[in-house]
Order: C-alpha cells, then structure tokens, then sequence
C-alpha cells in the first residue's frame, strides 16, 4: 500500500505545480480498520492454537487370556492405596487391605478435586517414599501404587479425574483393576447405594 | 513557544504498514485454520490438566458416547484402503467413487452393510443427530473390531507405521461401555491409547 500523495508532501516544499485540485486530503483515516484486523487476528490465533484437542496416554498391562499362566505378582500392602469410584461422582479410598488398613488409611469417602482426595494421595505419596527408603531391598522408582476400581456406575469423567490426579500428584504407579475382592464388593456397595 | 509547537505536530500516524501487516497476519491465520466439521456424534469430553497434544497423523478415533461407537481414521489413502479391506472381510462391493467419497468422512458409525446408504447422502444430512446407529460392537456381531483390524493393516501398507487409537468418549458415559471399548483393542494387543480431553488450568500441587 504506498503512500497516497497528500497535500502537505506535495505541496510542502518544491513548490507547486497542480496546485489547487491536489490540495484535497486524501488520507484515509486506518485506524477502525487496523483495531478489527487485530481482532480477527486475535481470534483466529486462539481458535487455532485451542482447537487441537489435548490427549492423556495410558497404557494398560497385557491381557493374558490364559487365566493358568497368570502370574500374581505380590506387592507390600503398605505400599498400594485402593481408590474405588463410585456413582454421582463419590469416590472412597483405602490405604493397605480392607481388612487390615494401614494407620490412618481406613476406608474414607472422598470427593474428587483439591480439597478431597488429592490431599490424601500427597501424603501418602511423601510418606511412603519416606518408608521405601528405609526398606533394605529397595530399588528405585519405588513408592506408592495406587489402584484404581471403577465401578460398573462411575462414569468416564470420574476415571479420567482421577488419572488427572495421578498425573498432578505425580504417583510413581497406578494400575487400572477392575477385580473386586468380597469385602471391597461391599464397599462399593455401600458407596453406591 | 514550545507549547504552541506541541499543539502544531499531527496526531494521526501513519497506520498502512500496521494495517499491512495486520492483514498478512490474518490472512496466514485464516489459510492455516481448519475448519471445524460438524460431528455425527457430538460428545463432551472431560477435562484434564495434560498438556500433550493428539498426534495429527496414523490416528484411529473411537468416539463413544450413548452407548454408541463410531470411528474415524485419519488420511485419506488410509480411509481408501481401510475400506478395501473391509470390504473384501464383509463381501460388499465399493466403486471408485463410493470410496473416494468415503475418503472425505471424518467419522461414522453405521453397519458395513449401511455404508453404501451413508456414503451416498450429502454431508449435511449425515451428520444429523440420530442418524447413524454406531458400529456393532457386541460379541456376536463385532465389526468395531474388524474396522480396527482392517485400519491397522491399511496404515502399515500406506504408511509403513503402526496406527496409534484415541478414544474420545463422553464424560457421562458409564464406565462399562468405555471398558468394553478398551477390551476391543486390548484384544488386539493395543495396550497404549490416548485419551481425548479437554483443557483445564493446571493448578499449583504444593
């Protein structure tokens, strides 16, 4: 867009030759037209940059369909907390065994979010990485596990939450099961009444 | 003096270069925009503070949402051949136009036997709600998993790579029907998907 000749140019220095017809300005006021050009701009950057839609990875254990080869592998019951979800967005949480639950860590109802059950999971996450550390044979990258249960009426959004969850707390191990033991079966009963 | 020369100095600047650039921009900004295309099956997904973005190629979509699965591969020879494939496994016979409008169908959810119905509409009138009754995905008749099969093998002859899945499923939609979904591809060894969400502000953990 070159400049449009405008009177004071023109006219200005070298004298004048078209005098009269040219003193007219023909500057063209920009500004509205710029202020909507950045608007659109503005738009169509956010809409651009937004509508990728964010994908969470999961990877699932192998599923060995020969119920004889499986292979239980055996793991500290004070390091694993059980997370069962419920309807209506109730969730409740175990630390150790139903049974026998860990200090602190009996079957509690939670809700999902900053204040219920993130909390919870923090502190176990420091405290049982606290206690791998004083066991003899630890490796590292051992803490806490915690074992998701949805139940047959949670929905998508509660298991995706708590995956959140998992991410934001940065648990070291999380596993999906979707096996209920008899007196976790009345657990979730019990939340799901 | 040096008031009055203050008043004497044009406000207005020069803006065409501003408004030059402003309008490369948007030009760039409106090339490069995809156009979002209507879906057949509109879900809501549910949010999460996970930053990593969707591959954009060698995808596979599952949508679930009202007990209803639909699917979407991503590339337009993958589409082609994916449904050579399937139609040689279910005996129905594609022409050369069948497919290549096929290849424009981002997404669908109808019996391969109701395929040829779908292909024919118009875009517009396929994407209407309620239409297409999702892919049959019980044991009896279970061609989500062929489609799955069929896709995998499609991209490997296009692509040479293995396709990655995404489910996308909504946020009410029960646990079971998302977990069946996930047997379907753990049948088939695919033991690592995403799973499409939404954004939400990551909060600060301490």
């Amino acid at each position: 867009m070159a400049e449009l000749s405008s009177g004071d140019d023109s006219g200005g220095k070298k004298g004048s030759k078209k005098v009269r017809s040219k003193k007219q300005n023909s500057k063209v006021d920009l500004t509205a037209m710029v202020d909507l050009a950045f608007l659109l701009i503005t738009f169509f950057m956010l809409t651009t940059s937004l509508s990728k839609p964010q994908s969470m990875d999961l990877g699932l254990p192998d599923k060995e369909e020969d119920t004889t080869k499986r292979v239980d592998i055996k793991v500290d019951q004070k390091r694993t907390m059980t997370i069962i979800l419920g309807d209506n967005d109730k969730v409740t949480w175990f630390h150790g065994l139903v049974e026998a639950p860990e200090p602190g860590g009996k079957p509690t109802d939670a809700t999902y979010g900053k204040d219920g059950i993130r909390k919870e999971i923090l502190k176990r996450v420091k405290s049982v990485e606290e206690y791998c550390k004083t066991r003899p044979n630890n490796k590292k990258g051992d803490g806490l596990i915690v074992i998701i249960k949805p139940t047959k009426k949670s929905n998508y959004r509660n298991l995706v939450d708590i995956l959140d969850e998992m991410a934001i707390c940065s648990v070291p191990t999380y596993a999906i099961v979707n096996e209920f033991s008899d007196p976790e079966k009345a657990l979730a009963d019990k939340l799901n009444q | 003096m040096a008031k009055l020369k203050m008043s004497k100095k044009s406000t207005s600047i020069d803006m065409t270069a501003m408004c030059d650039v402003a309008f490369l921009l948007l030009t760039f900004f409106i090339l490069t925009a995809t156009a979002k295309v209507p879906e057949p099956l509109p879900v809501d997904t549910p949010s999460s503070t996970v930053q990593t973005k969707l591959p954009e190629n060698d995808l596979a979509m599952l949508t679930v949402g009202k007990k209803k699965v639909f699917f979407g591969v991503k590339g337009r020879e993958v589409r082609i051949r994916t449904l050579e494939l399937m139609g040689e496994m279910h005996n129905v016979k594609f022409t050369d136009a069948e497919k290549k409008e096929f290849a424009l169908i981002d997404e669908f959810g109808v019996p391969i036997e109701a395929l040829k119905q779908i292909i024919a509409m118009k875009g517009a009138d396929r994407n209407k709600e309620g239409l297409q009754p999702g892919i049959p995905y019980d044991s009896i008749n279970n061609q989500l998993k062929d489609w799955i099969y069929t896709a995998r093998q499609a991209n490997i002859d296009v692509a040479q790579k293995e396709l990655n899945f995404a489910i996308k499923g909504d946020a009410l939609e029960e646990y079971p029907q998302i977990k069946r979904v996930m047997d379907i591809l753990q049948d088939q060894k695919i033991n690592s998907f995403n799973l499409v969400t939404g954004l939400r502000a990551k909060p600060k953990t301490n």
